[in-house]
């Protein structure tokens, strides 16, 4: 049986009276590629920075490997305005840990706009993301007494670049790649800090059809080499498609459709939200 | 490939670097002890004096302004509570009375380096025990900056740097509340510390002065610090926060934290440039650490490049030698001999205003910008423009 990594389980994020997400529960198991999917603004990038540390869900739990690592209810002001569902269920300690927080425990991020140092380089953006695992107080890092962590840290940086072909960039400015290359860099820089889970927030933004393939052909080559598993959001149907073990539908916040990509190809549901629904009968 | 990364191109570049340094150091001990005190000496050792302090409190503005991306206006305010500090701790014990005249002779009754003295001989005591009064400087700069940074961190660009602005003002009130007078005297001057002129060496009757050597290697070793810093892991976070803070943090690092650690350490630098200025001044005053001190500083880094601690020591250098210097002869009314009636006082600072103007609108991004000034890259230059002679010799 294949252990869960992460467990959604009734999370609701509501902005004032908008719901953003609504009762949203998922799964991710091991080693699956989940994918998350949904029209423009039906909550799926919420949906993600609840799971971070982004933002503090209004109501619901996260659960990583079994630990909750986020809970909260609707309480004071918000319990009389909360507009979810199971407003009474998780009236435990609030966890609400900060995305670095959230990292550290192991699961790793990309944007949907691409977020890299600008002023560094390709070698540089991942070495940084290796800092979260410097042992060495700040004091013995201003004194060089450490040199050895240093090292090891820079190998492991050239290692990964190596197997994700970005060696050869590894000195330019991480600004001055291809479109492609940034993204790929982008998911390097979030292995770099060594996830069990990857949170991909629609990597094939702005690529055209044949980076596309290369990209979720990446996506399964990581996932297998790094003992990973994915959770994605994405509106390219062909990769989704392609590579997802499973996949959740969410309109307007809410799950409306759940399964195989076979399954919910079919589903009356996704193409109503995708495409509609007529009025004339 | 990765060996090429470990190991900086060639070392070539930091012997030079280094042999410049102690070339410089041997020159300064020259300057001091063997050149003629004339209207050039007179003039030449209080800027190099106050210029290798200003590259200190700038490099520390630019660890925090430039490498973190935290706009802060406190410095002024830091360095006023390392100079104070550090003048309350080596006033000697005999003076005590006369400086704390209306405070009962204070309430710290020792000097530290009147006690190294007695330990270690006279000048091995001052030296000493100016060194662990300067670290006692920075020490309570970098105390204050933790407990201000706990809320003041919170803010962010503008915010932050009205509330430093203001901390750094309310601090200048407060060390002239009478009410501390015993540490701080109230608003009268502190003096009668040990200074730059205490600082020498004695080979039985030949004395060696040191007064300008010594604030160059209090600021070596301090900007080497910084230096090491800015390249170690922790740098590098600096610089991922300044890059974009939300990616920052989703690769794990702690924000607050970080902040935290930047701010306290620039600090801490700024604290030990403030007992250097002490030292310099040889009178401590809260007046002298005003906003404008703040704004010069800021003006020398904006300057010197924002991100460049090399820049930030050249334009310091520049700054002082011009505004104490090289532009003193547009007040004086005279060029050359010949009188021009509008060179009166206050034009230097008009034209002064002017330069500052020119290179902001012309080198927007100051003298450095992001880089820095290394041998190796000089070297690098120099290869690269020869290397196409070579070739039209050839043609």
């Amino acid at each position: 049986m294949s252990s869960n990594v992460l467990h959604i389980e009734n999370v609701t994020m509501q902005f004032g009276g908008v719901v953003a997400v609504n009762n949203l529960s998922l799964d991710i198991n091991k080693g699956e590629i989940v994918a998350l999917i949904g029209p423009n603004g039906a909550g799926k990038t919420t949906a993600f920075n609840c799971v971070t540390g982004v933002y503090e869900p209004t109501n619901g739990l996260v659960e990583f490997n079994g630990v909750p690592i986020v809970r909260n209810h609707p309480k004071g002001k918000m319990a009389k305005t909360y507009m979810g569902e199971n407003a009474n269920m998780y009236q435990g300690k609030v966890l609400h840990p900060t995305p670095d927080v959230i990292t550290k425990m192991g699961i790793a991020r990309t944007f949907q706009n691409i977020r890299l140092w600008k002023s560094m380089t390709v070698f540089e953006n991942v070495l940084t993301a290796k800092h979260l695992n410097a042992k060495q107080s700040v004091f013995s890092a201003m004194l060089h007494l450490n040199t050895s962590e240093e090292k090891h840290m820079r190998e492991e940086t050239m290692e990964l670049l190596c197997e994700q072909g970005l060696d050869k960039f590894a000195n330019e400015l991480a600004t001055s790649l291809p479109y492609g290359y940034q993204r790929k860099l982008e998911i390097a820089r979030a292995l770099a800090t060594k996830p069990q889970l990857l949170l991909l927030d629609e990597p094939a933004a702005g690529m055209n059809p044949q980076e596309t393939e290369e990209l979720s052909e990446f996506i399964c080559e990581i996932r297998d080499k790094y003992d990973l598993s994915v959770f994605l959001i994405e509106h390219h149907m062909n990769l989704v498609m392609d590579i997802s073990d499973r996949i959740y539908v969410i309109d307007f916040g809410k799950v409306i459709s759940q399964g195989v990509p076979s399954e919910v190809q079919a589903d009356q549901r996704v193409i109503d939200a995708y495409l509609g629904v007529s009025d004339v009968g | 490939m990765g060996k090429m990364l470990n190991q900086k191109k060639s070392n070539t570049g930091t012997f030079v670097a280094l042999f410049c340094i102690l070339a410089l150091f041997v020159l300064l001990v020259l300057v001091d002890n063997v050149f003629p005190t004339n209207s050039f000496t007179l003039m030449l050792i209080p800027v190099l004096k106050k210029g290798a302090i200003y590259s200190l409190v700038c490099v520390s503005m630019n660890l925090l302004n430039g490498f973190t991306g935290l706009f802060s206006l406190g410095q002024a305010g830091f360095m006023l509570l390392g100079a104070y500090s550090y003048a309350a701790f080596s006033i000697s014990a005999a003076s005590h009375g006369a400086v704390y005249q209306y405070f009962d002779g204070g309430i710290i009754k020792f000097s530290i380096p009147e006690i190294f003295a007695k330990a270690l001989g006279e000048n091995a005591g001052n030296f000493l025990g100016s060194v662990v009064c300067i670290l006692i400087g920075g020490a309570v700069a970098a105390l204050f900056a933790f407990l201000i940074g706990i809320p003041v961190l919170r803010l962010k660009s503008d915010y932050l740097a009205i509330a430093s602005l203001g901390f750094a003002e309310i601090i200048r009130a407060f060390a002239q509340w009478d009410v501390l007078g015993p540490v701080t005297n109230g608003s009268n001057l502190l003096r009668k510390y040990t200074t730059f002129s205490d600082m020498k060496i004695s080979f039985g009757d030949f004395t060696l002065k040191l007064g300008t050597l010594f604030p160059f290697l209090i600021v070596s070793v301090c900007i080497l610090l910084i230096v090491l810093l800015i390249n170690s892991s922790y740098g590098r976070a600096f610089k991922a926060i300044r890059d974009d803070e939300v990616a920052a943090q989703a690769m794990g690092i702690n924000l607050a934290k970080h902040k935290r650690m930047s701010f306290v350490i620039s600090s801490f630098f700024a604290g030990v440039s403030g007992a250097l200025i002490a030292m310099y001044q040889t009178t401590v005053a809260s007046s002298a650490f005003t906003t404008a001190m703040t704004y010069e500083i800021l003006l020398i880094v904006v300057i010197g490049g924002i991100g460049s601690v090399t820049g930030s020591c050249i334009g310091a250098f520049l700054y002082i030698a011009c505004s104490e210097w090289w532009l003193r002869f547009l007040d004086s009314g005279e060029v050359l001999g010949v009188s021009v009636p509008f060179f009166r006082d206050g034009f230097r600072k008009v034209v002064f205003s002017v330069v500052i103007m020119i290179i902001v609108l012309f080198f927007s991004r100051g003298i450095m910008g992001d880089k820095e000034l290394s041998f190796n890259r000089l070297f690098a230059k120099f290869r690269k423009k020869k290397a196409p002679e070579v070739t039209e010799n050839e043609q």
